[in-house]
């Protein structure tokens, strides 16, 4: 089927405006999980590879520019927790890493383009209990378009969008797409 | 017994004719022949040669029925076109006495589809260490004249020179299976690029060069017959052309498999392709091909060797080695060297019946198409194409090196003295 | 990437590269954690078909397996139906009836993986046979380099020993040539195959001549039975022509490594000195073995749908 792209759902001023939004939200959040601790210093965003990975690190630099704290970023590479590599077909990793610091009794935020059947944070979720045994786990994604299969909820959301199954939601980042977009297109992937 | 009238055929691929086959003998040859209460065989567009003759076929009976009786084998061997086969002597228990030859000959004479000629040990039990009873095999009722230890080499020089000594107060031949054991060990190819990348053993092509040239030699000291089965390799030819060249009597044979198929077919490590000796390089195919259309190779010998499947469908090493040849002989040496214009039916006929029969002293076979002859003759229909289905083949076992190939050449009818042993393409018992 | 991987030509330099880049990432998302177990291959079946004894590349294989949670089952030819003369096509089917995803097979005949690949329907690895190919060992050799000295490409590789016996030797060559390494092999000439001349590799008979421009150098099992064939002449003679020593160590590059498939013959073919010295490789290709076992695993059978 042939694809139509539909016009951008966010723009790149867009995408920075929510990263900065949800930046903020973080910063608000942090100061309520350990009452009497300095809550950024406990929060680690985890990015789920591709597009998750550079979301955190964006996350991680606005967060600093408005509170002056570094925050630890890791990644962690879901694809070897997958449950539909059947279907899928086995694919390249991509890099696990954990901050020095561990995730023990942290905040562990995953970051994530965009979600949908909730499978891929499933999977993060099965990859971080192996990793070690967080304080709590939240998830930021920057798009929801909907149509969950499991019983997963953002906690902090850049754009609902609701969609048909039949569309892709595209997120471009500048990392690693060369600009900042979203797009939305009809029909089957090529 | 039904006579016939065969019809249109060219006798060696020339002028159509017709040839009238009546008491076991053909009667007459001309145009337009009529006989009343004969069978007519219509055979335009079909070459009619003398019934082929094979130097080399392993039968397994007595011993590995499973794999191939005397019947099964007779009847593969009528539908390839052949009117006598040479059993070789390794079976269980091998044909070393005149008891053992004489079972195999009367096996032969109750299936009634070809002349089982048996082979007769030259040694005891194959072991290479004394002579078996050489003489009370040539004077039994199988009257054997060739003597071959068949997959086994007769290694020892001493006794090879008084094999080849003795078997001439009878006009016998000792057909050698050239390999030098000592060079051979665990050997499981060709010694060459293939086998260096696939991990086995190599059967260097040295190891039947030294043999053949340490036989002619003795052959040329002794003044006997030698026969070399199997030839596989460049060198040989070459050793063979220069031994004719000072007179040595040697004959020698190749099969239809080592003009065909090479090495190559290994790296499939299906053992369907292992075969003894190896199958071998272009160049030596190429080689093999050049020395049977020049008559350095007198002979295509067929080397059919039936194996029951759990002998096959196994690892390369645990397999044992040899392939069918019978039905597929003639199609072979059509695509090989009649098609490229190498050998013309005559050369056929001359390589695949007349010296084959001269080789093995058999008086019937290999004799031209003329009145009065004994009808030992088969019709091909050198057009028809067909793919080789082992399924289909009549040996008992599956064995085909040219399963799924597609070769040309069918034989048609085959006549055994008179009887139409195959008719219209089948066996006709 | 094929569906088997029977020899080191299955690979081409993409698949390769993939094996060897999943083998990286996989041994990091791993490193410093408790729980080294992947759910990956949870409710997968590999089997284990060794026909001959080699517990190091079965226990390799079985960890890998392991911990990427498939289900293994070790299948020796000891103490079972193999002993009793079951044929490998029958033993095959067996496997097959009992849903065997992937069957990882050691045989001393070459060729018989090959025979296994047609008559099962899941993915078979090549775990040695006879004189043929071993490729994850080639495979956790390359990694083993790479992780070294940071790069395959260009790097001269220096394979001595008994090329003519050597699975390992076969399918290094195979592999390194493949990635861009340039492979010289070192043997007495009676240990070298006939037909070597047209590997992807240089062939020479002086170690010493070639030792200072080797960035790695492979020894090879000598094994003493090859001696009462008349491969060489005796074990002393042996060791000193093509043994590599302290003094011979000397000679090499600064950052050259020494690497070993094992089991060494120590005195043999390496010195002690040379195998415990801070060139060598031994451990470490023992540990990567299972992260190269584990890439192999996951990209064979991660994604083919049974």
């Amino acid at each position: 089927m042939a694809r139509t792209t539909l016009p951008a759902l966010l723009s790149a001023a867009d995408v920075a405006r929510v990263i900065d939004r949800i930046a903020h939200q973080l910063i608000e959040r942090a100061a309520t999980v350990h009452p009497g601790r300095d809550g950024l210093a406990d929060l680690v965003l985890v990015g789920i590879p591709t597009r998750g990975a550079p979301l955190a690190r964006r996350l991680a630099t606005r967060i600093e520019a408005f509170s002056g704290v570094t925050v630890d970023v890791g990644t962690v590479d879901i694809t070897l927790y997958r449950d539909d590599l059947r279907r899928r077909g086995v694919r390249a990793l991509e890099p696990t890493v954990m901050p020095d610091g561990g995730i023990d009794d942290r905040l562990v935020v995953l970051v994530d383009d965009v979600l949908f059947s909730g499978r891929s944070v499933r999977a993060a979720l099965d990859a971080l209990r192996d990793l070690g045994r967080p304080q709590a786990v939240q998830l930021a994604v920057l798009v929801d378009r909907g149509h969950r299969e499991l019983p997963i909820r953002a906690d902090y959301v850049g754009k609902n969008v609701p969609t048909s199954r039949s569309q892709q939601v595209r997120v471009h980042l500048a990392e690693t797409d060369g600009a900042d977009e979203v797009l939305v297109t009809e029909g089957e992937d090529a | 017994m039904t006579n016939y009238l065969i019809k249109g055929a060219k006798p060696l691929g020339g002028d159509a004719v017709d040839i009238f086959v009546a008491d076991g003998r053909i009667a007459a040859v001309g145009d337009s022949l009529s006989a009343t209460g004969a069978e007519v065989v219509e055979a335009a567009g079909l070459v009619a040669l003398p019934g082929l003759v094979d130097l080399h076929t392993h039968l397994r009976e007595p011993g590995r029925e499973d794999a191939e009786t005397v019947g099964t084998g007779s009847r593969a061997a009528a539908l390839g076109g052949f009117t006598a086969v040479h059993a070789m002597a390794n079976t269980d228990p091998v044909a070393d006495t005149a008891g053992v030859v004489e079972q195999v000959w009367r096996l032969g004479q109750e299936a009634g589809l070809v002349d089982v000629v048996p082979v007769g040990a030259v040694t005891v039990g194959l072991a290479g260490e004394r002579l078996a009873e050489l003489g009370a095999m040539a004077d039994s009722a199988a009257r054997v004249r060739v003597f071959s230890d068949d997959g086994h080499c007769v290694s020892d020089p001493a006794l090879m020179r008084r094999a080849l000594e003795y078997v001439k107060a009878f006009d016998g031949v000792v057909a050698q299976h050239a390999e030098e054991p000592r060079l051979t060990v665990g050997a499981q190819m060709h010694e060459g690029d293939r086998s260096a990348r696939l991990g086995l053993t190599g059967w260097p092509a040295a190891a039947e060069e030294a043999i053949i040239a340490r036989d002619v030699l003795l052959a040329e000291h002794v003044g006997a017959r030698l026969h070399v089965c199997h030839v596989s390799t460049a060198g040989s030819v070459e050793i063979l052309r220069w031994a004719k060249s000072r007179g040595v009597q040697v004959t020698a044979e190749v099969t239809p498999h080592h003009l065909l198929l090479t090495d190559a077919c290994a790296e499939s490590y299906d053992p369907v392709f292992k075969v003894n000796p190896p199958l071998r390089t272009d160049a030596d195919v190429e080689a093999l091909r050049a020395g049977l259309a020049d008559g350095t190779i007198d002979a295509v010998g067929t080397d059919h060797a039936p194996h029951a499947v759990e002998d096959k469908e196994s690892e390369w090493a645990q397999a044992r080695p040899g392939m069918l040849g019978l039905e597929q002989a003639l199609s072979v040496v059509i695509e090989t060297m009649v098609e490229p214009g190498r050998l013309d039916w005559a050369g056929v006929a001359d390589r695949m019946s007349v010296r084959p029969a001269q080789i093995g002293r058999l008086g019937d076979h290999g004799r031209p198409i003329a009145p009065g002859e004994p009808a030992n003759l088969v019709l091909v229909d050198p057009a028809a194409r067909s793919t080789v289905d082992p399924a289909a083949l009549a040996s008992r076992s599956r064995n085909s090196p040219y399963a799924g190939r597609e070769l040309p050449g069918r034989v048609v009818a085959t006549f055994l003295r008179g009887t139409a042993t195959v008719l219209d393409g089948k066996a006709t018992r | 990437m094929k569906r088997h991987l029977l020899e080191a030509a299955d690979l081409d330099r993409d698949d390769a590269t993939l094996v060897l880049d999943t083998a990286a990432q996989i041994e990091q998302a791993l490193a410093g954690r408790e729980v080294k177990k992947l759910p990956t291959l949870r409710g997968r079946t590999v089997v284990n078909l060794f026909y001959e004894d080699s517990t190091r590349t079965r226990i390799s294989f079985e960890l890998a397996a392991k911990r990427l949670s498939a289900d293994v089952i070790n299948f020796s030819a000891k103490g079972s139906s193999v002993s009793k003369g079951e044929s490998l096509k029958d033993t095959a089917l067996t496997l097959e009836a009992m849903g065997a995803d992937g069957v990882v097979v050691r045989h001393s005949a070459s060729g018989a993986p090959h025979r296994l690949a047609n008559w099962v329907r899941g993915s078979v690895v090549n775990a040695g046979d006879g004189t043929h190919e071993h490729p994850t060992q080639a495979l956790l050799d390359a990694y083993t380099i790479r992780q070294r000295l940071g790069r395959l490409d260009g790097v001269r590789v220096t394979i001595v020993g008994d090329v003519l016996h050597s699975r390992v030797a076969r399918s290094n060559v195979g592999l390194l040539h493949t990635l861009g390494a340039e492979v010289t092999l070192v043997a007495p000439p009676t240990l070298l195959p006939v037909g070597v001349g047209s590997w992807p590799a240089e062939v020479g008979y002086d170690l010493d001549a070639v030792l200072p421009k080797s960035d790695v150098v492979m020894m090879l099992r000598v094994q003493a039975e090859r001696m009462n064939a008349s491969f060489f002449p005796s074990a002393r003679e042996y060791s000193r022509r093509y043994g590599l020593d302290a003094r011979r160590m000397a000679v090499l590059p600064d950052d050259a490594i020494v690497m070993h498939p094992g089991p060494m013959n120590r005195g043999m073919e390496i010195a002690a000195e040379v195998a415990d010295s801070v060139r060598s490789t031994i451990v470490e290709q023992v540990a990567n073995g299972v992260s190269t076992r584990m890439a192999v695993l996951y990209l064979l059978l991660g994604g083919s749908p049974q």
